[in-house]
């Protein structure tokens, strides 16, 4: 009995050793806090509370906003890295949930929307965190708008992530001429794939957050 | 281009005759060795069949004998403990049974004895008439005559007599009395020796029933000895029974454990980590839950063996006493404490999943129901405990199942695979078969096709044999038999 126990995990050990993988997730959530959209902020909370419901211990999760320059650590209202012990974890995302509850009542609308700042940014985080799954999830209307000085036509790396672009809202030019709202998306997509994004989606309607983030 | 081989192609009829012409002719030349060539390749396919048909069919037989062997082997030990441990339990009758035995046989003779002296006292008659009774009767013939004085003499006389008689009758009563009272006084030794002779008949009735148990085990056993068939069936028989019996406890054990390892996998994410994976789909959390599970079946095979319940590990059984019992602790103690982990993480599990379903509410937008806090709603976590507490024990019991599923697994398993190898062995010989009388088909299919040039050949020999027939008669004709 004792010889098949050692085997047992002999063979898991060895497969454990086999699949040297992370399985854990990293979610990095980037919320547009320019012009009208910034009406639109009180809806990122339950973005925030799904993912705080669906992530498992061990996974990552930062919420930043998009200003007129946000390549910046400064931009990250929360972040945090669940403790494995799914307690610890429980805390810290009670703790998680009123931080970025403080910022989402208080949201200070930016002139200019500098997305491709927030997506290095969030490149960057999602790298260190080492994480198995990656997902930007961008709650935008998509419509980037720089200053003079600011430069954004950089290469950037997004391989193995995943774009996800929530609650992507017309825009009144959009609803004149529906081409320029799916021209946009057109044109970002084509970045962010061009970029090594891993995939690229648009989920308009929050209920269906599940096909994104549900675990097989 | 598809009709190149129409020689004709205005007249595709005309060129498939002259072409099933010229084939026939071709294949009537190599109708020989066309058969030769179809009957090699019958027998190349079938050959190789049968043979590996017939290795099969002795490997079969090979299995049997051994699954025999094996079976009246195994038998013929279980047989022979069962036998062994029927005479202890018949030794152990006999000796409490049987022990008192010498007393209650002397009580029983001191109870014949004192009745036999009762019977005797009771068989004292009262002594016969005197011998002045026959003088009296004398007496009482003589004639008065009317004398006085002999009246008054006979009138004294019988006064006296029915003084005496009347003594007599009250000895007489006095002694039947007497009689009556020692017969009254038999009664209890009789109900005594009644009931005394009813218990060892009860006895005796006992141990002959635990005789008849031992014979049929003894005619059993003689019957395996012998190797009969019956005996073989009847083994055989018993292992499937034993095999299907042990599979499913084993089947309900193992939803035990299934219950077990889902009350213990998530608090064990809180001792060993929740984010570590071992592959894609197995978290380390899960496989610690899985070991304490195995940890715990193992103590209790180690209980099971300690005390004798099971034999699967012939080191242990050969143990000294003292040894074996020490070992015997050292397991139940690690079970005790396993299951109070157990217990424990169950708790664990409970608030984990009470503090996450707070986070959740807390995160959802609509307000939810708050579960009540009473005592009604302590009963899952109690019962929890309780499971947690109670299922390590009753998973130590799956060690009788597993022994009687890994020795009946032998005689099952090996009469499955001769059953295997059997019908392998027949499913080639008729492959074999079906080669052997393919190739016959084939040739007899090729004469078809080629029935015209045969049916010329056999006109023509036909007609050859009736010139030499003919020939023969005028030869016949001309040198008649002399």
């Amino acid at each position: 009995m004792l010889k098949r126990l050692f085997l047992v995990l002999a063979i898991l050990i060895a497969a454990g050793c086999g699949d040297p993988r992370s399985h854990s997730q990293a979610v990095y959530v980037l919320i547009d806090t320019s012009g009208t959209y910034a009406l639109e902020a009180a809806k990122a909370q339950l973005i925030i509370n799904y993912l705080l419901g669906t992530l498992q211990p061990g996974d990552s999760l930062a919420v930043a906003r998009v200003e007129s320059r946000s390549f910046s650590e400064k931009d990250i209202v929360a972040k945090a890295t669940f403790d494995t012990r799914p307690s610890q974890a429980n805390a810290q995302k009670r703790a998680f949930r009123e931080a970025t509850d403080g910022f989402l009542k208080n949201v200070k609308q930016s002139r200019y929307t500098d997305i491709t700042g927030g997506l290095l940014q969030g490149a960057e985080f999602l790298n260190e965190t080492g994480a198995g799954t990656k997902t930007i999830v961008v709650f935008s209307d998509m419509q980037e708008e720089l200053d003079k000085v600011t430069v954004r036509q950089v290469p950037m790396n997004l391989k193995r992530i995943r774009i996800v672009a929530v609650n992507v809202v017309k825009l009144n030019t959009d609803n004149i001429d529906p081409r320029r709202y799916f021209g946009r998306l057109e044109a970002w997509q084509k970045r962010v794939v061009a970029a090594g994004a891993s995939e690229w989606r648009v989920i308009n309607d929050l209920e269906r957050l599940d096909s994104i983030f549900s675990r097989s | 281009m598809t009709q190149f081989w129409m020689l004709w192609p205005d007249n595709p009829a005309l060129s498939i005759f002259v072409l099933a012409i010229v084939a026939m002719v071709f294949l009537y030349a190599a109708r020989k060795p066309m058969h030769d060539l179809i009957r090699a390749v019958g027998a190349l396919l079938g050959g190789p069949l049968r043979l590996a048909a017939r290795w099969l069919i002795e490997t079969a037989a090979e299995m049997k004998e051994r699954n025999k062997a094996v079976l009246l082997a195994h038998g013929r030990q279980e047989t022979g403990q069962r036998i062994e441990r029927e005479f202890e339990r018949l030794a152990a009758v006999v000796k409490r049974e049987l022990q008192g035995y010498p007393a209650l046989q002397r009580k029983l003779l001191d109870e014949i004895t004192r009745i036999e002296e009762d019977y005797k006292k009771c068989g004292e008659v009262p002594p016969p008439p005197t011998d002045w009774v026959e003088a009296v009767t004398a007496m009482a013939n003589v004639k008065t005559g009317g004398s006085e004085m002999v009246q008054k003499i006979l009138e004294e006389i019988k006064t006296s007599i029915a003084k005496i008689h009347d003594k007599a009758i009250g000895e007489y009563r006095r002694s039947y009395e007497t009689r009556h009272k020692i017969l009254e006084g038999f009664m209890p030794f009789w109900r005594s020796v009644d009931r005394n002779m009813t218990e060892v008949n009860k006895k005796l009735g006992d141990i002959q029933e635990s005789a008849k148990g031992v014979d049929a085990l003894m005619a059993k056993y003689e019957a395996i000895n012998a190797k009969t068939d019956k005996a073989e069936h009847a083994l055989t028989v018993s292992a499937f029974t034993q095999f299907a019996i042990a599979l499913l406890v084993m089947t309900v054990a193992a939803g035990g454990a299934f219950i077990n390892f889902k009350l213990i996998a998530l608090p064990m994410s809180e001792m060993v980590g929740a984010g570590d994976y071992l592959t894609a789909s197995l978290r380390t959390s899960e496989v610690a839950a899985l070991v304490i599970i195995f940890v715990e079946a193992s103590m209790g095979l180690f209980l099971m063996e300690a005390l004798r319940i099971t034999h699967l590990f012939p080191g242990i059984a050969t143990l000294s006493d003292h040894m074996r019992r020490r070992m015997m602790w050292i397991a139940l103690i690690l079970l005790v404490t396993l299951a109070g982990v157990e217990a424990a993480l169950a708790l664990m599990r409970d608030m984990l999943i009470a503090d996450k379903q707070a986070l959740l509410q807390s995160l959802a937008t609509t307000p939810q129901p708050v579960p009540s806090d009473g005592w009604v709603g302590r009963i899952p976590t109690a019962g929890q405990m309780l499971l947690g507490f109670i299922l390590p024990f009753a998973l130590a019991f799956i060690a009788i199942p597993l022994e009687s599923l890994i020795h009946s697994a032998r005689s099952v398993g090996g009469v499955l695979l001769q059953a295997v190898v059997s019908t392998l062995a027949l499913t080639l010989r008729v492959l074999a078969n079906v080669a052997r009388r393919m190739a016959r088909v084939l040739v007899t299919l090729y004469d078809v096709l080629i029935v015209i040039p045969l049916l010329i050949e056999r006109a023509s020999k036909a007609g050859l044999g009736m010139r030499r027939g003919a020939i023969d008669a005028d030869d016949s004709s001309v040198h008649p038999v002399r």
